[in-house]
């Protein structure tokens, strides 16, 4: 039978074909809580005396979401995680270490898994070519205890990308662009797959930009096939050895397929209060912001850093806009400090904080006030998002974020900064 | 076993931002407490007028966002008798029914704050008492089912010690 990604990783955990719509109950290879639904999710297990991991070593605790803690409820929320570490042997990573889909992309997730987080954006690890996707706390829970979850086989939704982005034009732009198109629920129980010359020829760091945001569309998971760009990245991680090339078929049947040039593209912004709610950055033109967020685990890695750097040099920020850059992970953080980055946020006038999910979870770091508005290289301006039901949010990539602190309000980065 | 209550109208695209805001992020270990601000950014009258038994009712795309599974888990503490809703993100609906709280996918459109409504989950109808219209809501998946007839994902467990979801 001809498979689509999700398929193929699916049936080879249950040693059979599937199709979409089909229950099936599926060893799970990767587990991940963080700090915000790990507590919870040990309470259920504490209630089921269910208290261990099947597989320690790939069960992962997060302290990234409230790193370091703000208040002592959550310093003993993150009691509760280190302790629920200590008696399975779970990995626990650090306040110091980063938000949890860059680390599972780092050092845990590899082509062929199933990963299961109690994090809805879990569905970033889809761009190794492992079956990802979030759910809540007492069915990671249950995976981390006994190994296992049930899934629905999702029927796929494939997203055909030819052609190169133009300069100033970035794989943020074109998962905008796509969930503008389809809608925040465009793709509601469904797997996003990227393929495709334009999908061949990106970066992982890119790949990981469109995959993280496949929730964004209602999405289960977003995949990638491997190859050699998945292989030379999982090298680098010194995990070379976890490659594993994954295709989908020929044949394959999607639910549905949508082909996107990236050549036709412009830079793209998402305007307050839902994420398919897009226009040109150009339409924005104008919209004074009074803080930029670059960071995240939609765009907080080290080729994000360097655009919003080669933007920022030599540039200071508009005085009536803050601007705060949090790198994902502590490998992003040394490396952005080993190219001299930091050097280039702080002498423009950012704010740099260590790595962690900082601003965009609105708990600490970057809470907005009343009527302010920021841009952000997030994946969320829901209301209330950055902890201010007053708050206006939109999403754009590093480059325009960056352009935009610099302008003091909303640019098309080409247009400045870019030519 | 009929549902009896009141309805309380939402909009489209209701986030789990709305319904348990990060800003009381530090209340996820205090439920009881987290309760009290429910749905709190989409109508901050909801938490403190509702009364129990009373029916949530929303457009498309209900619970979108977040995988905090505190979202559905304080509707019910809150003592909602179920979601009804034209569409659910798929995280949150798969929480509530973990949960226990029942979530209904139906044609909203035609109820109004405030409105009366029998819910009959056995037989798949939502009464609107205050228009008298019957409407039918999509049936769950007998996976969902199994659970939500249980009393959630760890009753489930509970009472099989395992998963237990062949139909």
């Amino acid at each position: 039978m001809a498979s689509t990604l999700a398929e193929k990783i699916i049936a080879a955990h249950v040693g059979r074909d599937v199709k979409p719509g089909e229950i099936v109950v599926t060893d799970v290879d990767v587990t991940a809580l963080q700090d915000g639904t790990g507590p919870l999710a040990i309470e259920q297990l504490e209630e089921l005396d269910l208290v261990r991991a099947q597989n320690p070593a790939n069960t992962v605790l997060f302290i990234d979401h409230a790193a370091p803690s703000p208040r002592k409820e959550l310093s003993n929320a993150h009691i509760s995680l280190r302790e629920f570490a200590a008696k399975t042997g779970a990995v626990l990573s650090e306040i110091n270490e980063g938000v949890c889909h860059q680390r599972l992309v780092e050092s845990f997730a590899s082509p062929g898994d199933i990963v299961i987080g109690a994090d809805s954006h879990t569905c970033t690890s889809g761009a190794l070519a492992a079956f990802a996707t979030g759910m809540g706390s007492t069915d990671v829970g249950i995976g981390i205890a006994t190994g296992k979850t049930w899934l629905k086989v999702p029927e796929t939704l494939r997203v055909e990308i030819t052609g190169e982005f133009k300069p100033g034009v970035y794989a943020k732009d074109l998962i905008l662009h796509l969930i503008g198109m389809i809608g925040a629920d465009g793709a509601t129980y469904m797997a996003l797959e990227f393929g495709g010359s334009g999908a061949d020829a990106m970066t992982m760091s890119e790949r990981f930009t469109l995959a993280n945001m496949a929730v964004e569309a209602g999405g289960k998971t977003g995949l990638f096939a491997s190859d050699e760009t998945t292989q030379a990245f999982l090298e680098e991680q010194g995990r070379g050895e976890s490659y594993r090339e994954l295709a989908p078929d020929d044949g394959a049947e999607y639910a549905r397929t949508i082909e996107i040039d990236a050549s036709l593209l412009e830079p793209t912004v998402s305007a307050p209060h839902t994420v398919d709610n897009t226009l040109k950055a150009a339409d924005a033109v104008g919209v004074k912001v009074q803080q930029v967020f670059i960071g995240t685990c939609t765009n907080g890695r080290i080729e994000d850093l360097r655009v919003a750097a080669d933007i920022l040099r030599g540039h200071k920020r508009n005085p009536e806009t803050r601007l705060i850059v949090t790198p994902a992970s502590r490998s992003v953080y040394l490396q952005a400090a080993r190219e001299g980055l930091l050097e280039v946020f702080v002498e423009a006038g950012a704010l740099v904080t260590g790595p962690g999910c900082g601003a965009c979870v609105g708990v600490h770091g970057g809470v907005l006030g009343d009527g302010e508005v920021c841009l952000a290289t997030q994946n969320r301006n829901f209301q209330g998002r950055m902890g201010n039901v007053e708050g206006l949010i939109y999403l754009g990539s590093p480059a325009t974020a960056a352009a935009t602190a610099i302008a003091g309000h909303i640019v098309d980065p080409r247009v400045e900064f870019l030519t | 076993m009929i549902l009896k209550g009141k309805a309380w109208k939402f909009g489209d695209s209701i986030s789990t931002d709305q319904i348990a805001p990060g800003r009381y992020f530090h209340l996820r270990t205090n439920l009881p407490e987290l309760t009290k601000h429910v749905l709190e950014d989409a109508n901050k009258d909801f938490a403190s007028n509702m009364q129990p038994g009373d029916f949530v009712v929303a457009g498309r795309n209900f619970g979108l966002g977040s995988s905090r599974e505190h979202a559905p888990r304080i509707i019910k503490i809150a003592g909602v008798n179920a979601v009804l809703a034209q569409s659910f993100a798929r995280i949150f609906f798969r929480n509530s029914i973990n949960v226990g709280l029942p979530v209904l996918e139906i044609d909203t459109s035609g109820i109004e704050e405030g409105d009366e409504l029998e819910v009959d989950l056995e037989a798949g109808t939502v009464r609107n008492v205050t228009r008298d219209k019957t409407l039918i809501f999509e049936p769950l998946p007998p996976v969902m089912v199994k659970i939500l007839g249980d009393g959630g994902l760890v009753e489930h467990f509970k009472k099989y010690g395992d998963f237990h979801l062949e139909t």
